[in-house]
């Protein structure tokens, strides 16, 4: 599984990439995490508001920070 | 139930380090998880509640504050440094309070819009209707000032004209619930009014200026040749959602604002207490004619939130430095910072960048000479 952090590295994303991580570690998930934080790379996700979270390419939540439930939810979906 | 827990924790985790003084209004309502009658019951019960605990405490500030400085400090009436405890020990708390009230508020509205809502409400829209759309729209969505980027490109590829975008990126950080709520609380409903309404304006305006100028051409290449995805679908949040969504706005804006309100409002209690009565006047008062030219142009490089700049501003007005020069210091500060011009440069060429700057410092320094000139 392939997650991706999708902001340009205010506070607020740092804030979902930590939670992100910390999440994978608790569940101990086969999952890798990337952060993405290239304009244009963002764009061609289709997301306009940062931050975001993609699993596996579908973009999960936008505009803010998850929830570690949330995070949880997707991740064993 | 179980739902209900980690909603819980959740909220609870990162805790709002607010002094004691703060009892969060909202604080009690957090079985938003149960949907129904019941819960929203519930809610509703526990809001009216802590509304009225909410009123108890901000109706009895004034008293307190003074019965603290004067009574169980002993300190004598009159002196600076009373003066200006009891200003802090008023202001403090009071700010924090409306700041809770309102944050959550602006929270809930704030769950009924989306970026995604505002570009399909902007797409295709003519200039001058959209212009002032797009201000309005700037207040009540969600916006974060590293997401200017990302959300330009959005707008812009979903046929949002350039002019109505700059419209939008004016307006989201400038007009803001902070800033509204520290002048309200700090200088009354004239000057928090004057401020939104010449804010809506430098943007509305401003923008229809930038989308008169016709400098399309002047975005970056990738920007034109970029395909953007389509929207994520949307789910709608209902109202145990939205009650979230104004508790975590409160955790977060009023957890990461509260040390620049106190701050701010400590060195505006200084101001208050030690400066000398219309000191302020002979450098920023509305006879120096090139103070408001000093003043945006030292706020314009400048970054800080409103919650740092607003109570220092507040002392320097009470100090005797005219309404219109304050007025534009504070907008240039928030509306425009370097940071984000530099971080807009990956969207923009120089050109259209230096014009947007431009043309917005301009607006600004239009509104402070004018108060100034009417007030």
């Amino acid at each position: 599984m392939e997650i991706k952090v999708l902001g340009p590295g205010c506070p607020k994303c740092h804030e979902a990439e930590k939670r992100v991580r910390e999440v994978v570690a608790e569940l101990g998930a086969d999952a890798t995490v990337a952060k993405v934080s290239d304009f244009q790379e963002i764009a061609r996700m289709g997301v306009f508001s940062t931050p975001a979270v993609a699993i596996d390419g579908e973009v999960k939540c936008v505009g803010k920070v998850p929830s570690k439930a949330e995070i949880a939810a997707w991740i064993n979906a | 139930m179980n739902d209900l827990r980690e909603l819980r924790i959740d909220s609870m985790g990162g805790g709002m380090p607010g002094p004691g003084a703060t009892p969060a209004p909202p604080a009690p309502d957090k079985g938003a998880g149960e949907a129904g009658q019941a819960g929203m019951a519930r809610i509703l019960a526990l809001g009216i509640a802590a509304l009225a605990l909410w009123i108890a405490v901000y109706t009895h500030l004034e008293a307190w504050a003074d019965a603290a400085t004067y009574g169980l400090l002993g300190l004598e009436r009159g002196s600076a440094f009373a003066a200006a405890l009891a200003f802090f020990l008023y202001d403090g708390p009071k700010v924090l309070l409306l700041l809770t009230l309102v944050v959550f508020g602006v929270g809930i509205i704030r769950s009924f819009f989306t970026a995604a809502r505002a570009r399909r409400l902007l797409a295709g829209r003519g200039e001058a209707v959209g212009n002032v759309l797009a201000a309005l729209l700037g207040i009540v969505t969600p916006f974060c000032s590293c997401s200017a980027v990302p959300l330009f490109v959005g707008f812009v590829t979903a046929g949002v004209p350039l002019g109505v975008t700059f419209s939008f990126l004016v307006s989201a950080p400038m007009v803001n619930e902070v800033a509204l709520v520290l002048l309200y609380g700090l200088m009354g409903w004239k000057v928090a009014g004057l401020y939104l309404l010449t804010g809506l304006l430098v943007a509305m305006v401003s923008g229809w200026v930038i989308g008169r100028l016709k400098m399309e051409g002047h975005l970056e290449e990738w920007v034109r040749l970029i395909h953007a995805g389509q929207d994520q679908p949307e789910v709608e949040p209902g109202w145990p959602g939205r009650v979230r969504a104004g508790l975590e706005a409160v955790r977060d804006i009023v957890g990461r604002t509260w040390p620049w309100v106190l701050a701010g409002i400590a060195v505006g209690a200084g101001i208050h207490g030690y400066v000398p009565e219309g000191f302020m006047a002979s450098i920023m008062g509305r006879d120096a004619w090139w103070s408001v030219l000093a003043a945006v142009a030292l706020g314009v490089p400048m970054y800080s939130n409103a919650a740092g700049i607003i109570p220092v501003v507040h002392a320097l007005l009470e100090k005797g430095a005219a309404l219109g020069t304050v007025l534009a210091f504070m907008m240039s500060v928030i509306a425009l910072s370097l940071p984000e011009t530099i971080i807009l440069r990956k969207v923009l060429k120089p050109r259209l960048l230096f014009t947007f700057v431009g043309v917005v410092s301009l607006g600004i320094l239009l509104v402070g000479y004018l108060f100034n000139l009417i007030l």
